[in-house]
């Protein structure tokens, strides 16, 4: 029996206020009220000053492309029926990395270094997944 | 680890199951008979084993293969961490004998991942609440293919590395495989067949990526005083380290191109009191060609930036200037999912002088460096005799 449907997140109470507000159309990250790092993906205190008092922020959604590839070939039947892709490593201008893909944009124009901006691609009625474009400097 | 513990196991006992395509056995029966070759090799029997090291698909591997040969250990550790597992599973039972838990340690690994079809491109992220189950998986990426593809591409990025120069380490480990009677790909491989040969994540193409194939193997370790009288020579482990940086969401690793091998290397090495220039016998674990020129930099074998020039012109291959991965590799030999075993086991095979047309002419001392899932763990090893 092959999955057609994409791997999906299943949130904890922990992780939930990243996905709802996904869904919301905002990304955000752990912000330690203490020490002042931003940290991802989430963890129940600071792993810096183990601080408990971490509270969400918004991520202003820019940064940039540390590393990335492009799949020719997916990772289960669902993303098989999507190739080619680009899966990128982004690192936030709040300075955190993330994975996603870079979508909307011309694959070959995806480079090391390039400026991305966060879009939401919605999978079901309860989960927004984030995801990155070329800024449009940089498609022009 | 403590330099006092330098020669203080050996090597009794080395082999390999059947290897390439096994269609008819289990990974545990693989591990068992590779466990009755050892057992041949080293003079030994079951009765003398009381710890047992083992793993595969399952997760209890060392209990299961006690039950099914009926070993009553002192001791066992199923650790799984990739790759390297067999090598970390050396360096708990060097602990494991010094401390009296154990005095003859069996260490097994088998897997049919070719005749099972097992593998799993996308990786093992079961639980879709685990941070790569919510933060990788949703997105698609090939574990470990992707994040090496990222590595290589970022390889290529900050030190011009080019295709053709990770194509030399295919076409090195294929020129050993047509000297091991064992390799599963034996048939000639240009440097322009692993660049037309399809992309799967870019820049790696199809013949950047080792192997998928059945294998298993076994090894037999003892305190330096009883190796003495068994009927091989011993291989003393004169050095070993590991590390641990993450599992399969590698999100906090500063730099991909500084993957702590360097704290691996000079640890086994002081370990063993051992320079670079004293290696005979070099085996990289080969998952992806960028691994290998990886590990050659963060090794101290060549200055970071410069591994690409360093493989080219044939300088690993049978002949060159650098030869390593003398078995063909997970590229050209085989590659049971996790390969660590098969690396010690060459190893085993180049300092006993038995590795036929493909023996290096000296062989004294070997380094073994395995990675453990996507530059999650490393361990280096020096093996003498």
């Amino acid at each position: 029996m092959t999955i057609e449907t994409r791997a999906l997140p299943v949130a904890t109470d922990l992780t939930r206020p990243f996905w709802l507000a996904a869904k919301e159309g905002k990304l955000v990250i752990q912000h330690c009220t203490s020490c002042n790092r931003n940290q991802f993906f989430p963890r129940p205190f600071c792993l810096q000053c183990l601080s408990p008092e971490l509270e969400w922020i918004q991520s202003n959604g820019t940064g940039s492309i540390y590393t990335f590839t492009i799949n020719r070939r997916g990772s289960d039947p669902y993303m098989n029926a999507r190739v080619p892709y680009a899966v990128a490593m982004i690192e936030l201008d709040e300075g955190v990395r993330l994975l996603a893909n870079i979508v909307d944009s011309v694959l070959e124009q995806i480079q090391i270094g390039g400026r991305v901006h966060v879009t939401f691609e919605a999978l079901t009625e309860h989960i927004s997944l984030p995801q990155f474009r070329l800024t449009s400097e940089q498609t022009a | 680890m403590n330099p006092l513990l330098k020669n203080s196991v050996a090597i009794v006992g080395a082999a390999e199951s059947d290897l390439g395509k096994v269609p008819g056995m289990s990974a545990l029966e693989l591990q068992a008979q590779a466990t009755y070759r050892a057992l041949q090799d080293s003079g030994l029997t079951l009765k003398d084993i009381d710890g047992v090291f083992a793993h595969t698909d399952d997760k209890m591997a060392a209990m299961l293969l006690s039950e099914y040969l009926n070993i009553k250990p002192r001791y066992m550790d199923s650790t799984n961490v990739g790759g390297m597992s067999n090598v970390l599973h050396i360096r708990h039972a060097i602990a494991a004998i010094a401390a009296g838990m154990c005095s003859v340690a069996l260490i097994t690994y088998g897997s049919t991942q070719l005749s099972s079809s097992t593998r799993k491109v996308g990786g093992a992220f079961d639980d879709p609440r685990s941070p790569a189950g919510q933060f990788v998986a949703p997105y698609g990426q090939l574990s470990p293919i992707g994040y090496y593809a990222m590595a290589a591409n970022l390889h290529m990025h900050r030190y011009g590395t080019t295709s053709t120069q990770l194509a030399e380490v295919a076409v090195a480990a294929r020129k050993w495989a047509q000297l091991n009677p064992l390799a599963y790909k034996k048939e000639p491989l240009s440097i322009d067949d692993v660049l037309n040969s399809p992309l799967i994540a870019d820049p790696l193409h199809t013949r950047d990526i080792c192997l998928v194939t059945d294998a298993g193997g076994a090894i037999i370790l003892t305190t330096k005083e009883r190796a003495k009288d068994l009927r091989r020579p011993p291989v003393y482990v004169m050095g070993i380290a590991e590390s641990f940086s993450h599992h399969y969401t590698p999100f906090n690793v500063e730099d991909w191109l500084d993957t702590s091998v360097a704290e691996t290397a000079q640890s086994a090495m002081d370990m063993a009191g051992v320079s670079r220039q004293d290696i005979d016998v070099v085996q990289i674990y080969d998952h992806f060609t960028i691994g290998v020129i990886q590990a050659l930099e963060e090794l101290g074998f060549c200055k970071r930036g410069e591994g690409g020039d360093f493989v080219s012109g044939g300088r690993l291959a049978p002949g060159g200037a650098f030869p390593i991965n003398t078995s063909g590799g997970g590229l050209s030999y085989n590659h049971p999912g996790m390969f660590g075993m098969l690396l010690i086991l060459e190893a085993v095979h180049q300092l006993r002088a038995e590795a036929g047309a493909r023996q290096l002419s000296k062989a004294e001392i070997a380094l073994v460096h395995a990675p453990g899932l996507v530059f999650s763990a490393n361990s280096t090893m020096i093996l003498g005799v």
